[in-house]
């Protein structure tokens, strides 16, 4: 008897324990309504965070996700009921076909009406129902004036010998493949084997004049000058130049990526309303305002642009319009051919070894 | 008694944490998908024996046991160095072997970043003083370099914990019996610490077999090794099937090398398993 109420114990110790740590790991804090939000690193003015629990008495919990891969991932999984998400254009996609994503009330977001135009019923979203744009951008070639003296203007230039070692490319199977599709003359969501084969030749041949494939390890570089061209999104190019006066940004003529990150509710979250509460707030001119300050990306939202001072809205390298994106393309979601990427991928990184 | 009390929050810990996902991993590995239903299937394990796959592999074990082999050539003189000093020093050397620990991996793997390029750190003082450069990073040997440093002191100390416990009348036996300091370290303290040597050796190599940090940030992305092939597998591709599989067939390799390791020691104290 005394044996069975001491191993008893022992399983009340290890239940206890358990459930210490499932409530920090579930714990959210009680008493106000707290909404969890779930976006990219270093994209947000923090202080904008603070201004909406003060507005709206919601508490936020703030996290952040480095690539739209784990942002899914973690989501699919299960364990945090976000309830804000900031992904790109084809994960969306790939969130609402599965089932996702909850239907946004745009009667809660008025501010939707501020959006441009042409950023609205895009191809991941037709009826906007499920997303609101929060920055925009584009893939091109950030590149140091002083180490570059041809001109550039074509995804070519990263095959360019006399740049060997000094160039830095995506460490991203659709954004690497993507450019050099678009490099190719194909299009950058190609689903054919031949076009798939014919970059993954072109890959494995410049990989020698690679210096790296990074990931955001690349700002330091590039400002710290220790590369000449690398392929980078244009709101971290302009962040950049910023930094570094001899960079500079261009597009390829080739075209290239066009993307949008929008918020979106997933289907998990419990707090709808606070959820629209919330992307409402982020669309208001003056908060939009401040992010775009912040985080330099181009704004979709009609009234900050007009805002903003004449030589920045006018920069076609940040803000280019319907003619000089004739070429680009927004990424699809490519479910069922992810593993042919996966696999051409491994390959062109294993194949000097 | 005590002991059974003692296990119930350990014994769940295990099943929760590492039970139960082994079994997860080996289910995924042995089913795939066919038709919305996943029913039994070899064809992911198939897929880890494909030549380009194996060549990661191969690539993988190849840093591995060259980090593993220098860890060991750095580590052991440490620990012998080590375990001579007096007890004050000693002290003090051991802090200062594991103070870089109580810093974040990543950031001291950062932090190598900006050391070893082409305008670093590194590079400035060769510079100033009329040295050639070095520009060994995102290579071979700056990866080998990331693990070295990381590992190091799982190497050292477990070595240097056999080391100190070695009965110093037996090494003064020796001499009196005429051995020079060599043989004395042959036959006396060498066997001695072999049971150490292998917990070091066992508990280098495995960081250094499964990283996939420092290949990606001191190799520069250019190196698929098979812990950023799993990594690749569930983060970018959902292949949870394939994942699986790689790790199988990795916790596989671990355990025929670590027992390999074992046997060849023959006896069973100190160590790790």
């Amino acid at each position: 008897m005394k044996k069975n109420s001491v191993s008893a114990k022992s399983w009340v110790f290890g239940a206890l324990f358990l459930a210490c740590a499932l409530l920090l790991a579930g714990c959210g804090g009680g008493g106000a309504e707290t909404i969890i939000v779930y976006n990219w690193g270093d994209y947000i003015d923090q202080s904008v965070l603070r201004d909406f629990e003060q507005e709206s008495g919601v508490k936020v919990i703030y996290e952040e996700f480095d690539t739209n891969e784990s942002m899914y991932a973690k989501i699919k999984a299960g364990g945090t009921a976000y309830d804000v998400a900031i992904p790109s254009d084809y994960m969306i996609k790939r969130m609402i076909d599965e089932g996702g994503l909850e239907k946004i009330n745009m009667d809660n977001v008025p501010n939707f009406s501020l959006i441009e135009n042409r950023f609205k019923s895009l191809y991941y979203d037709p009826l906007d129902e499920y997303s609101v744009p929060y920055f925009w951008g584009t893939v091109g070639i950030l590149y140091n004036k002083t180490m570059v003296d041809d001109p550039v203007d074509s995804w070519a230039i990263l095959w360019d010998e006399k740049y060997a070692k000094e160039i830095f490319m995506l460490d991203s199977q659709r954004d690497s493949i993507g450019i050099t599709l678009k490099l190719l003359g194909y299009s950058l969501n190609s689903r054919d084997e031949m076009e798939l084969e014919a970059a993954k030749a072109k890959l494995i041949e410049q990989m020698p004049l690679v210096q790296a494939y990074v990931g955001d390890e690349v700002k330091d570089k590039m400002i710290a000058g220790e590369g000449a061209l690398a392929v980078v999104w244009s709101g971290d190019a302009l962040n950049m130049m910023q930094e570094n006066e001899d960079l500079d940004f261009a597009l390829p003529r080739e075209g290239t990526n066009i993307w949008t990150d929008s918020m979106v509710i997933p289907a998990t979250s419990g707090h709808k309303e606070a959820a629209e509460k919330f992307i409402n707030f982020m669309c208001r001119t003056d908060i939009a305002a401040r992010n775009c300050d912040y985080i330099n990306y181009s704004t979709p939202q009609t009234e900050v642009l007009q805002a903003l001072p004449e030589e920045v809205k006018t920069d076609v390298r940040f803000y280019p319009g319907a003619n000089d994106l004739a070429q680009s393309e927004f990424f699809e979601d490519l479910a069922a051919m992810l593993p042919v990427y996966d696999r051409i991928w491994t390959e062109v990184k294993s194949a000097y070894h | 008694m005590k002991k059974k009390l003692l296990n119930g929050p350990y014994l769940a810990w295990m099943l929760l944490f590492a039970i139960a996902p082994l079994f997860i991993v080996v289910w995924y590995a042995l089913t795939a998908e066919i038709g919305g239903e996943r029913s039994f299937s070899l064809a992911n394990l198939q897929r880890v024996f494909e030549p380009i796959y194996l060549r990661v592999i191969w690539h993988s074990l190849k840093l591995a046991v060259i980090s593993t082999f220098l860890c060991f050539l750095l580590g052991y003189p440490a620990a012998l160095i080590l375990a001579s000093r007096p007890f004050r020093r000693r002290t003090i050397l051991v802090v200062l072997i594991v103070l870089p620990m109580w810093m974040n991996f990543l950031a001291r793997t950062y932090a190598w970043l900006s050391l070893l390029e082409k305008n670093g750190v590194i590079n400035s003082v060769l510079a100033f003083l009329g040295l050639p450069a070095l520009n060994i990073l995102y290579t071979d040997a700056a990866v080998v370099l990331g693990m070295v440093y990381n590992f190091l002191p799982f190497m050292i100390l477990p070595i240097y914990s056999v080391l100190y416990k070695i009965d110093h009348s037996q090494i003064e036996a020796a001499q009196d019996l005429g051995a020079t300091p060599l043989i004395t370290f042959q036959r006396v303290i060498f066997p001695q610490s072999l049971a150490g040597a292998l917990s070091g050796v066992v508990m280098v190599f495995m960081p250094a077999m499964t990283t996939f940090v420092i290949s990606r940030l001191l190799g520069g992305g250019q190196y698929t090794l098979i812990g950023n092939l799993i990594e690749q597998q569930f983060l970018t591709t959902y292949d949870w099937g394939f994942g699986s599989a790689l790790s199988l067939f990795l916790m596989a390799l671990l355990i025929v090398m670590g027992g390999l390791l074992m046997r060849s020691r023959g006896d069973n104290e100190g160590g790790l398993w």
